[in-house]
């Protein structure tokens, strides 16, 4: 009896919860598919947004913008946190530290402080424009890439890679045959978070952009005064729609779930 | 000897982060330093720094803390029932965190805070809601309330999930154990599963006090322009005022609050969050 009422209470909290972080996305969801372009009034049910998004070039050059942005600093991020979360777990007691309390300075720092002070070291030695938005995307991403690699790198089995190289690996092969598998669930997460970041940030973008570089953040934000485009709900719902079709079916496909490993479960 | 020169040699590995850590987190905090200690004409001063205490930029420096304390408390109010929950019904294991947290980061933040903005407004759907159920509709549009509601719906998940990693590899026999010796289950809480979270929760306090302070785009959507955070004058100073000192310094008084309020935490949370990052 008080199981079941346990078990009714959760749910219950889960489902508020739920509600409380799908609400404005049902909201926006509702609107891409709304006549009028008001936002508050309903003039019935239309596809024509999904249509005209196609042909808005401007629409269709900062989705692309976004895009590259976040495919290229999360994965050279990717590739400088993952090396040096290797080298850092080597190092004395002493440097480790220094080196993670660094690590934790873009983390700590407010977003608009990070971006600022980007922006005031590259308006004197780097033109803005979408390198500076790279390089400042990269540097608030690798943080993340090596909180989610360094557990993996402590449980790593070090043994494994020794007795490669005693039996002859090379270093190459023996990173890329006995470290890297070990690492592959920390190496994933931390890509696919420094991508979600990317995509999601709208501050440090808005700061360290040249001007006629958009991201669909920086859009949707110059838009905010003269009311949205109807077209970027459109383009928002088919973006998260597919983003959640493809990690149900990662996440739920038969089979799938024995394969993740342990402590995979938030990813 | 052997493990020593491997060891020696992997170090090595971290020299383009190390440099990217110079280039890009040191020279950028040495230039807004720059900026902050000097004036128009380039001549030392503190006056920038020391602006935070001008009424204007105090009083907005007071409602972010306030902001941001309330909004921290409200998300670990939130999340221990959450993380409880999914505990109890099994379902942190399957990824579930994930749907209900991250995939909503993939709807634009910015949209999200508006369609707060569509359903708090004064002909909102929550009173849309509210008046067809018979209740009085709510005022909430331009409020520190919707502000609150704004920053603690964008920074929940980042207090969720490291309390729910911290936890989630609790031996399930430990609690059993305590069970059996007599434990209620507020007993198990206070004494295995909140003690055991405080790695966890002291990296969500971090992950959430300090981005609630400045920010500036919420205030500005939800607050209707009137109530400023601490970010929406900084990011004034840069977009509309063009006074990069005094911005920069606003910036760095920030900057040294945070650190000061943060001190505390940061012992503990250098060796919990470690173990229990935070995704």
């Amino acid at each position: 009896m008080v199981e079941k009422l346990k078990n009714w209470l959760s749910r219950f909290y889960i489902g508020i919860i739920i509600l409380f972080m799908y609400a404005p996305i049902l909201v926006l969801i509702v609107l891409s598919f709304n006549r009028s372009r008001s936002r508050v009034v309903w003039g019935g049910f239309t596809l024509s947004w999904y249509q005209s998004l196609f042909s808005n070039a401007q629409i269709m050059d900062a989705l692309w913008t976004t895009l590259v942005l976040a495919f290229l600093s999360a994965f050279a991020a990717t590739v400088i946190g993952l090396m040096g979360a290797l080298g850092i777990h080597a190092m004395r007691r002493k440097n480790y530290q220094v080196m993670m309390a660094f690590t934790d300075i873009p983390l700590l720092n407010a977003d608009i402080v990070t971006g600022i002070a980007l922006m005031l070291w590259f308006v004197r030695f780097l033109p803005l424009g979408f390198t500076s938005v790279v390089v400042a995307h990269i540097t608030f991403n690798i943080p993340y890439v090596i909180l989610s690699v360094m557990p993996r790198i402590q449980q790593m089995n070090v043994s494994l890679y020794e007795a490669a190289r005693d039996l002859g690996a090379n270093a190459v092969y023996g990173f890329f045959r006995i470290i890297l598998p070990q690492l592959a669930s920390g190496i994933l997460s931390g890509f696919f978070m420094a991508f979600t970041m990317s995509m999601d940030d709208f501050v440090i973008t808005y700061f360290t952009k040249g001007a006629g570089v958009n991201t669909l953040s920086t859009m949707i934000y110059a838009q905010i005064r003269r009311g949205i485009k109807p077209e970027l709900y459109a383009l928002s719902t088919i973006i998260f729609a597919f983003v959640f079709v493809i990690l149900i079916l990662v996440n739920y496909w038969p089979g799938a779930s024995g394969k993740r490993g342990r402590g995979e479960q938030d990813y | 000897m052997k493990k020593n020169k491997t060891r020696n040699s992997r170090v090595w590995l971290s020299s383009p982060y190390i440099l990217w850590i110079a280039g890009f987190t040191v020279i950028p905090m040495i230039m807004i330093f720059h900026y902050a200690l000097t004036d128009k004409n380039g001549g030392f001063t503190f006056a920038n720094i020391a602006a935070i205490f001008e009424p204007i930029h105090f009083k907005a420096m007071v409602f972010s803390v306030e902001i941001a304390l309330g909004c921290t408390v409200i998300c670990i109010l939130l999340s221990y029932p959450l993380v409880m929950a999914l505990r109890h019904l099994h379902m942190g294991k399957q990824g579930f965190t994930l749907f209900i947290l991250i995939i909503p980061m993939w709807m634009n933040f910015i949209l999200r805070v508006l369609a707060w903005q569509m359903i708090l407004s004064k002909n909102g759907i929550l009173n849309l809601l509210l008046t067809s159920l018979g209740f009085e509709p709510l005022s909430l549009a331009n409020t520190s309330t919707a502000i609150m509601i704004g920053v603690v719906y964008d920074y929940l998940p980042y207090m969720v999930l490291p309390i729910f990693n911290a936890i989630a590899d609790i031996d399930e026999d430990i609690i059993e154990a305590a069970k059996d010796l007599g434990a209620n289950g507020l007993a198990v809480f206070c004494k295995i599963i909140f003690p055991l979270s405080v790695p966890g929760l002291l990296s969500g306090i971090v992950m959430v006090f300090v981005p609630s302070m400045t920010s500036f785009v919420v205030a500005d959507i939800l607050g209707g322009g009137k109530l400023q955070l601490i970010g929406n004058i900084i990011e004034q100073e840069f977009t509309k005022n063009s006074d990069w000192n005094l911005g920069s310094g606003l910036s760095v008084s920030l900057m040294i609050f945070v650190l000061i309020s943060m001190a505390f935490t940061s012992k503990e949370d250098s060796k919990g969050r470690r173990e229990s990052a935070i995704w």
